[in-house]
């Protein structure tokens, strides 16, 4: 039943992206290959979804998992994927969760036959995650039950194989799988952000002023794993995660004027998707993926327009023709809509236009002073995000599109802005000066959960990438 | 009370240009007394009388072209002869502080007409980055299209926009915000 990981497909992954890397020395560093997907096992069992008592979120116990090979690299997996997961499913708050500290109390498993089910039972635990870790040659092997502690049944199970290098992938894998089957729900654990950073502390070459370098960054969604994509050695900024979550449209002056490049980050190679010397800048990606949206001012007057491009940078279209700054794009989950911001009629607000150009643009954010970047929420919620002046600073406000209403999430800590969904739209990311320096943080939707991401340099500008497809 | 500040802060940089322009004259070396003990002997005629000099004008930035002329692009940038301009918060209006700066550069680009010249736009750090990008290329264009007016050829100007990425003064504050708001010129090539 068990498919092993296609460890040579992994293998081939690296290999290409040395190739190309030979061939023709790219400005980007290819991080590392995208998790290969651990094929699951189909679970004997009909599963059934775990509840609480009187309605109550379920309260779930995820302990370290069980080392299965006496080493301590194995008993390292182990621990490591069992706080991951805790750390992934807490995300979602879609289960209430007997805190990690009470779990000394209960005496270990050695294996799924001796699991103290009425110890667990005692904390008030609905469901127990329990794992074992094993090594295999060439890697690990990580099977997961889910159980009713009640029923002292199995609800849900998988198991997974492939390299050991990254425990913590094994974990974001495991916590989507079991919101998907338990909640119906896509979590966000195997997601990733990008952002850009100064970090480095490099000066742009060829200027006389001292200018410092910012260059495109990727994460995982809890800020782990962070790794520099571009060399660019100049300004790289307003990064945005492909539809597939393979590539990177972002904004550079690598060649003087701004323009829009993607950089596929799994094959360490770069497109041109604008060239020359009109300058273009704040690429947004239709949700097929085919095109892209920014804004530029080619008309030379001090004009900003938006315009549409297919993805190889052919067949260019204006999208908005007004004397004016329009800037900002972000597409609506249906690709049939864009908004964007405008000071048409003064500072910055938010409209909304037909992607094909058509019918006027519509202000949908009359009562603000000031916004900017607005981000159109992923289905089911049909909301946007924008950044809005309140005071000295910004904060990041959403405005529901089907009854106007506006809520805020930050209120006044330092600046807040780029707020960016995460691609089930319970989660956004943006940066903050709350801390100090700009920091990117995450937030729920509903403004709980303050988390930040970054701490390293200035980190702005994110954006939240669905799991990387697979090829 | 911040428009008061702004306006006090833009008088003060605006009387700090005016005193560096009325900067006195600079003294110069007069050549040394020409004396009958030269090359020549005593046939020589007597030398004319010494002609009465007006008094030399120096311009308030002394420009010395061969100074200029054998800078390398990156000497010339550091201790630009064009000026920057600055604007007011959320403008590209140019004052008449503006105005002069660019008269002087126009004068300067059609003195060295093989100059070519990228005019940079920027903003200060209020506002958010992705609209101050538009912004700061208002300001390059209103720049670029005075200087045009003036005669400098539309094809030795091109504009960049940096938006509030690249502040020259990063301090938080209005004095350092109306160094940020401006127009700045790199010669790119001579």
């Amino acid at each position: 039943m068990t498919r092993t990981l296609p460890l040579t497909g992994a293998l081939a992954v690296a290999v290409l992206a040395l190739w190309v890397h030979a061939q023709q020395p790219p400005p980007t560093t290819p991080p590392q290959p995208p998790p290969v997907p651990q094929q699951p096992r189909q679970p004997d069992e009909v599963v059934t979804t775990l509840t609480g008592e009187g309605g109550a979120p379920p309260r779930l116990a995820v302990p370290d998992f069980i080392p299965l090979t006496p080493d301590a690299e194995t008993a390292t997996i182990a621990r490591t994927i069992g706080q991951v997961l805790w750390d992934d499913l807490n995300f979602e708050r879609e289960y209430a969760f007997i805190p990690r500290d009470v779990y000394a109390s209960i005496p270990r498993a050695t294996s799924f036959a001796d699991v103290p089910f009425d110890r667990w039972r005692e904390l008030n635990a609905d469901g127990l995650v329990v794992g074992t870790v094993q090594k295999t040659t060439g890697g690990i092997k990580v099977e997961m039950r889910l159980y009713n502690v009640r029923g002292r049944q199995m609800v849900y199970g998988k198991e997974y194989t492939g390299s050991g290098a990254n425990p913590r992938l094994y974990a974001h894998k495991i916590s989507d799988d079991i919101h998907e089957s338990q909640r119906a729900l896509h979590g966000v654990a195997q997601t990733r952000l990008t952002f850009t950073s100064d970090r480095d502390g490099e000066r742009v070459t060829g200027t006389v002023e001292k200018r410092d370098v910012k260059e495109i960054y990727v994460s995982d969604y809890d800020g782990e794993r962070q790794q520099r994509v571009t060399v660019g050695r100049t300004l790289n900024a307003f990064p945005r995660w492909s539809p597939d979550g393979r590539s990177i449209a972002y904004t550079s002056w690598r060649r003087g004027g701004a323009n829009i490049f993607i950089s596929n980050i799994y094959q360490a190679t770069m497109e041109e998707v604008t060239k020359g010397n009109e300058e273009s800048w704040l690429a947004a990606w239709s949700p097929d993926g085919a095109r892209l949206c920014f804004a530029s001012p080619r008309e030379g007057k001090g004009h900003t327009n938006l315009y549409i491009i297919n993805r190889d940078g052919s067949n260019l279209r204006k999208l908005t023709n007004h004397p004016s700054i329009n800037t900002s794009p972000t597409w609506s989950p249906s690709g049939t809509q864009i908004a964007f911001s405008s000071d048409r009629t003064g500072p910055p607000k938010i409209y909304v236009i037909a992607a094909d150009g058509v019918g006027q643009p519509q202000l949908i954010t009359p009562s603000e002073s000031y916004a900017d970047k607005a981000t159109w929420s992923p289905a089911p919620y049909n909301e946007i995000a924008y950044t809005a002046k309140t005071g000295p600073g910004n904060d990041i406000k959403v405005i529901d599109m089907a009854t106007r209403q506006v809520r805020q999430l930050t209120f006044g800590e330092g600046t807040n802005e780029s707020p960016a969904y995460a691609p089930n739209g319970r989660h956004l990311a943006f940066w903050s000066t709350r801390s100090g320096k700009k920091q990117i943080f995450t937030i729920a939707r509903t403004g709980q959960d303050l988390r930040q991401i970054t701490r390293t340099g200035n980190n702005e500008q994110p954006d939240w990438s669905r799991p990387p497809a697979e090829r | 009370m911040k428009r008061t500040a702004m306006v006090l802060a833009a008088s003060a940089l605006m009387a700090t240009i005016a005193c560096h322009k009325n900067k006195p004259p600079v003294a110069r070396p007069m050549p040394p007394p020409a004396t009958g003990s030269g090359t020549g002997g005593a046939t020589r005629p007597p030398a004319p009388p010494e002609p009465v000099r007006e008094p030399t004008v120096v311009p308030p930035e002394p420009v010395r072209d061969d100074a200029i002329s054998s800078a390398s692009l990156d000497d010339l940038n550091r201790n630009s002869p064009l000026k920057p301009v600055f604007f007011e918060l959320d403008s590209d209006e140019l004052s008449p502080v503006a105005q002069k700066a660019l008269d002087d550069n126009a004068a300067l680009l059609k003195r060295y007409t093989t100059w070519a010249v990228t005019i940079e736009g920027h903003c200060d750090e209020r506002g958010t980055p992705e609209y101050n990008l538009a912004l700061g290329e208002r300001r390059a264009v209103t720049a670029r299209a005075y200087l045009v007016s003036l005669g400098i050829a539309a094809d030795r100007l091109r504009t960049v926009s940096y938006g509030k990425e690249f502040p020259f003064d990063p301090g938080h504050a209005e004095s350092a915000f109306a160094k940020n708001r401006r127009a700045h010129f790199v010669i790119t090539a001579k």
